[in-house]
Formats: structure tokens, C-alpha cells, sequence
């Protein structure tokens, strides 16, 4: 993880609640992610881990659904924006952050051709005239590749298919050329021979704009191919955090090494069955004590594992949040593949 | 040779789009023996899902032939279709939508036993416990209903009940892509011990091709409504004979980052075409790498093998003429992209 003065987004111990019929839930527990200038940082995790509530609720997203932001800190380029208002916040969503989701469908306006709502954006944003800002909606869908974008500007969404959607998404997100950009498992609903062109064209629109992007998924085959450091959250926390290649080479905590090993491809490549994590993803009402991994661990030890909240904590690659980390590395790094 | 427990031929299903015909699933054949496994792979739009539909007459076929052992399903009546039910089953992708949430897991699994068998209530109670143990939840759950239960568990519900009659066949339809990495391993396992136990095949629906090659040992691809390749899953994965299925080999993201700066892979241009308007000759042309002027004309040929399967390809007696050789080396000789 890339820490720093010059991070140019810096999430610190942020706590988010969401209310329940059991009070007031943590659904992020003290996470702190840091994303530098021209970096591309991937937050991994299952379904309940709290990977895209943090994205959420660093952007000022999770007041209007009823959550509350406990405490911690965002600085983005230097400004705080736990706090600041929905105006200011405005200012910079969609101009210095850009944003794209997983259901692109539902994220374009359907009554508007795609060349409106980009130029949308543009005059919004940029205070740029209609014939200014109709010119970059077509330069932005020929950057993302789309086919005569000019004539293709005047379509309406249905008029994609799914694949072409999200690169209309990726024009709008880039049309202000953001600082950065958050990308909430863009391609999770795409095709993988799709999302192999989704994931190269975010890669080539990053190397060229220098923007940085902080990415969400729960695939780490794309995490591997896109990041250059990794966050994994389980149970609302950070378990490990580590440059990618230091991560694949060698997981710290015994969860991202059986989430690697449940991979089927890893399973294949080593010849052995893929690995059960037993049991069920553990729940906001019903954090275990101790680790909240320990019920699913195979390596749990009463006591340091069952007893205590195990801190986060250094080590040479990057941070770790297992009781028994110094012990079970040798016995973690087998688990991935030769 | 045996009897198959499942044998299709030139399976063929249109729908009716607006008065215009889609033609979603054409000439689809396959074969599964007793007890294995047939992964089905291929895109949205391939028809994967159409056609395992279509061999249960879930949906019904324009013409073609399926025989369920020595049972033409494609001949049989509303009565003899319903018996037939009990012998092949259904598990689908989503377990949240696929099982009625007003009905108890006990209500749920002795469903099939009322309708299709005559056994009273203590056995079938029994029957159901022990059901739910073999797909690894407690007896006693048999009291809760389905919001009570996690996704897996929810996919393990649904396996119970597809098994409760021992059916001979089941398709499987996506039944591991709405689940979690850590639970979609659980599920995998489960299902190869009950094939194991049960002698059950399976037509594994899917696009994930990972799960379909630890699955299945041999898989058949599909592309606009055509099956494009079969043949045993090792070779077919580590030395492709079809242009596409290289292309949705080397798509799938590895979870290793030197491999990914280190190796090239094949992207796809374009969209799926419209099925309502398949691209004449080759249907996958308009995408193919390696497109020649007979793809736009003919209907490629369908190549027979060496060591089981075919592929349909123009490359094979055109061009480079490569006579049922894999694309690997051809790729690399044109300094294409490699799939590895």
C-alpha cells in the first residue's frame, strides 16, 4: 500500500453504521485505504465484507441511505470530506471522482441519447456550451473505443448491448478527466471475453490520463490483472493489505489464501480440488469475538484467535490482521500456485 | 456401446420475436453416459441455457430428437412427459428465486415424493432428513423456510430437492455463479460426492469455464445458438481447436499477476451479432481473428477429432489447412496473441 503525503486519496479508521432491528450496525470497522497518484488499487472481498460501502461512504453516499459515517477520516487531494457539505461534495463527484457501477443499464438515463448525458456532465461540471460539450461527449465515446462515435452519440442506451453500455459509462466517468476513479465491480456482470475489453481499456485510459483508480471486486483473477496493490476486506475489516505481486506470491492471512485457493483455475493449475472455505460469510449482528474469520479458519487456535480483536498489524509486505500470520506463512504460500 | 443416459439430436429452438423468427438453439447434439458429467459453456446469447431447457421440454423444441435412456422425450405426451419428470430435473442459477418462500425446507424436499411417489408421511419425513445430510445441513433444519438460509444453503436445498426421486439426469444451470468464491468450492465438491454416490449425470450449464473443465470431463461450446467444439475437457482447454474457444480460454482472468504481464491474450472485437440475424456461413466470423473469405460463404465443416470431439472451422480445411490440428501453434506462427 502506497503511504504517503503523496496519496492523493486517504481513507483513515473510517467507521460505518447502518441502522437495523439490532441498533446501529458497524458495516465498516476502522478502515483505512490509501490510494496514490497514478496508482490503481483494488479493494477485494465477498458479498458483506464492506468493500463498496467504504468506496461509499469516502464519497459523502451512505447519509442518503439512512448510514452515518461513526468516525474517521477522508482526505481527498488534500481536502477532508467526512463533513463537508452536499454541495461542495457535488463539486467534486463527477468532476475531480469519477464514478462507474456494475449495472451500467441502470445507470444511464434511458430517455436520453448516451451523447446527451455525457455532454450533460461536461456542461454541468465543466460550464462548457452545448456545442462544446456535445463535441467532447463524441471525442470521449471514440476514446473508449465506440465505432463511429459521432453517429453512434445520437443512440439511445437500449441501443448498446451490455459490453458497449459500460464503455459509455467509462466516457462519462473520464469526460471530466477525473483525479480519480472509483469503479464498483465494473465488469462482474459483463462476459469474460467483454470484460477482457473492459479491463484492457480501463488499463490503457489510466496509463494514458494518469488518473488513478480505485477499483472494487470480488474476483481476484481481476485484481491480478489490473492492480498494483490490493485491500481484502472480510467482515466489515481490512485483513490484509500488500502490493499485488507480494499478495499472489505469498498471502498473509489464512482467508485471502483459501479465497485464492477456492479459485477453480488455481485448482486446476496445481491439479487438486478446489479448497472449501467451510461455513457461511460472517454477519454485521453477529461478529464472532476474537478474529471474525476464526469460525471458518482451519488454523483457528482457542485463545489468540477466539479471545481477543486481533489488531492489524505490519509486516515486510504490508499489513496483516491473523494472530498466528508469523507462524502459518510457509504453510499459506503452498496454498497458491507454484 | 451402452446406452446413453441422455442422447440429443438436432435440437432445434426457435422463438418468436415480434413475428420474426430467433433461431436460438440450431442443430444441437450431445451425448452423456450414466453417471457423468457434460459441461455446456458459452456466452450470454450462446443458447446454453435454451438448450438444457429444451431436453427437459422446460421449453419445446422446434424439431430434433431427445432420448431420455431408451425414452424419446421429444415424442411423449403431457401424462407420460409429467412421469418422465421424475427421472431428469432441473437445478437453477439463482437459489433465492428458485425455491417458494412460503413453503418449509420439509414442504419444499417431500414436493416431488407427493407428486410422483406414494409414500406415506413418516418415510417421507425420514427420507427428507436424511436428503438434507447428504447435502450437508442438519435434519433438523427441515422446519425453517428458505429466507432462514445463506445462498449456499439455499443451492444445497435446491440439490436436495432435484435428488429426492434419484433422478437419472440433472441440468444444472449456473449453479455456482450466484454464490461466493469460498461457497462456490462447497458447492462444486457436493456435487461431484452426489454424483459419486448416485450414479446421476449431469448437464452442467455454465459460462465459467474454470468450473466446467474441474466439473465435466468433457465439455461442448457454444456460440450464437451452435455448438462450435466438443471433446474431452483436457483437450480441449489446453490445446483449443476452435478460434472462440481459445478466445473465452484466454479471457479468463488468472489469478496471478506476472503471467498477466507477461502473456498476451486474444480480445474479441465486436458484439455478439443479433440472433434475430446470424451472420451468413461461420457465425462467429464477424469476431474471429483469422476470418477468410469462405467463413462469409459457407457453413464451416464439422471435423471429426483424434482423440474424441469435433470443431467447426473453416482453418481446418481452408487457409492454413491445419486437418484438426490445435490453434496454439498456428496462433503463434502468426504472431497472434497466445492463450496462455
Amino acid at each position: 500500500m502506497a503511504v504517503g503525503q503523496e496519496s492523493l486519496l486517504e481513507i483513515r479508521d473510517l467507521t460505518v453504521q447502518y441502522p437495523s432491528a439490532h441498533g446501529w450496525l458497524t458495516v465498516v470497522d476502522n478502515v483505512s485505504v490509501s490510494v496514490g497518484r497514478n496508482d490503481i488499487v483494488c479493494i477485494v472481498g465477498e458479498s458483506g465484507s464492506g468493500k463498496s460501502v467504504t468506496t461509499q461512504a469516502a464519497v459523502g453516499l451512505v447519509q442518503s441511505k439512512g448510514g452515518r459515517i461513526k468516525s474517521g477520516s477522508v482526505k481527498f487531494d488534500g481536502q477532508e470530506l467526512v463533513g463537508m457539505g452536499n454541495k461542495q461534495l457535488n463539486r467534486i463527484r463527477g468532476n475531480d471522482i469519477g464514478f462507474i457501477f456494475q449495472e451500467p443499464m441502470s445507470s444511464l438515463n434511458p430517455a436520453y441519447t448516451v451523447g446527451e448525458q455525457i455532454a450533460e456532465v461536461v456542461r454541468r461540471h465543466r460550464g462548457a456550451s452545448r456545442a462544446d460539450a456535445w463535441k467532447r461527449a463524441v471525442e470521449m465515446l471514440d476514446r473508449v473505443h465506440i465505432a463511429s462515435a459521432a453517429s453512434r452519440a445520437h443512440d439511445y442506451p437500449h441501443q448498446f448491448s451490455g459490453g458497449m453500455r459500460q464503455r459509455v459509462m467509462i466516457a462519462m466517468s473520464i469526460a471530466c478527466d477525473p483525479k480519480l476513479l472509483i469503479a464498483d465491480e465494473p465488469t462482474t456482470a459483463l462476459d469474460v471475453t467483454i470484460q477482457a475489453r473492459i479491463l484492457e481499456l480501463l488499463k490503457e485510459v489510466q496509463k494514458d490520463s494518469g488518473m488513478s483508480v480505485l477499483f472494487i471486486t470480488h474476483d481476484l483473477g481481476v485484481v491480478a490483472e489490473i492492480a498494483r496493490s490490493v485491500v481484502v476486506m472480510y467482515g466489515a475489516q481490512v485483513v490484509e493489505a500488500a502490493p499485488v505481486d507480494e499478495l499472489f506470491a505469498s498471502p498473509r492471512h489464512p482467508y485471502t489464501a483459501g479465497l485464492l485457493g477456492a479459485m477453480p483455475q488455481v485448482a486446476l493449475a496445481k491439479g487438486v480440488d478446489p479448497i472449501s472455505i467451510p461455513g457461511t460469510v460472517a454477519q454485521a449482528h453477529a461478529w464472532p469475538s476474537g478474529c471474525r474469520f476464526n469460525p471458518r479458519c482451519t488454523y483457528r487456535q482457542d485463545g489468540p484467535c477466539t479471545t481477543n480483536p486481533v489488531p492489524l498489524a505490519a509486516d515486510d509486505h504490508g499489513l496483516v490482521r491473523c494472530a498466528l500470520s508469523a507462524s502459518l506463512r510457509s504453510t499459506l504460500s503452498e496454498m497458491v500456485v507454484a | 456401446m451402452t446406452t446413453p443416459c441422455l442422447s440429443v439430436k438436432n435440437l432445434n429452438v426457435i422463438y418468436d420475436v415480434g413475428g420474426k423468427k430467433l433461431h436460438a438453439a440450431k442443430d444441437v447434439s450431445l451425448e452423456i453416459a450414466a453417471g457423468e458429467t457434460l459441461g455446456l459453456v458459452g456466452e450470454s446469447g450462446s443458447g446454453k441455457s435454451t438448450a438444457g431447457l429444451a431436453i427437459l421440454r422446460l421449453i419445446e423444441p422446434a424439431s430434433g430428437q431427445v432420448r431420455l435412456g431408451d425414452t424419446d422425450v421429444t415424442a411423449a405426451n403431457r401424462t407420460e412427459l409429467r412421469a418422465m419428470r421424475k427421472r431428469m430435473q432441473m437445478v437453477f442459477q439463482d437459489p433465492y428465486s428458485s425455491l417458494n418462500p412460503s413453503m418449509t425446507i420439509e414442504q419444499l424436499l417431500s414436493e416431488p415424493l407427493i407428486i410422483h411417489a406414494d409414500i406415506p408421511k413418516p418415510e417421507r419425513q425420514n427420507r427428507v432428513g436424511r436428503m438434507l445430510e447428504s447435502v450437508g445441513l442438519h435434519a433438523g433444519y427441515s422446519a425453517r423456510y428458505p429466507h432462514e438460509f445463506s445462498g449456499g444453503q439455499r443451492q444445497r436445498i435446491a440439490i436436495a430437492r432435484a435428488m429426492m426421486l434419484h433422478p437419472e439426469l440433472i441440468v444444472l444451470d449456473e449453479p455456482v455463479s450466484a454464490l461466493d468464491v469460498s461457497t462456490q468450492s462447497q458447492i462444486m465438491n457436493l456435487l461431484r460426492k452426489i454424483q459419486e454416490d448416485s450414479g446421476t449425470a449431469f448437464l452442467l450449464v455454465a459460462h465459467d469455464l474454470s468450473v466446467v473443465r474441474l466439473m465435466s470431463p468433457r465439455v461442448a461450446v457454444m456460440y450464437l445458438g451452435e455448438i462450435v467444439e466438443t471433446g474431452p475437457s483436457a483437450r480441449v482447454y489446453d490445446a483449443p481447436r476452435h478460434p472462440y474457444t481459445a478466445a473465452l480460454i484466454s479471457a479468463v482472468p488468472f489469478p496471478d499477476p506476472k503471467r498477466h504481464r507477461e502473456s498476451e491474450r486474444i480480445i474479441l472485437g465486436g458484439d455478439l451479432p443479433s440472433p434475430l440475424n446470424p451472420p451468413s456461413g461461420c457465425r462467429f466470423r464477424t469476431r474471429c481473428p483469422f476470418v477468410m473469405d469462405v467463413c462469409a460463404q459457407e457453413a464451416p465443416p464439422r471435423i471429426e477429432l483424434d482423440g474424441g470431439g469435433h470443431a467447426a472451422c473453416h482453418l481446418h480445411t481452408s487457409g492454413p489447412k491445419l486437418q484438426g490440428d490445435s490453434l496454439l501453434g498456428f496462433m503463434a506462427s502468426r504472431k497472434l496473441t497466445t492463450v496462455d
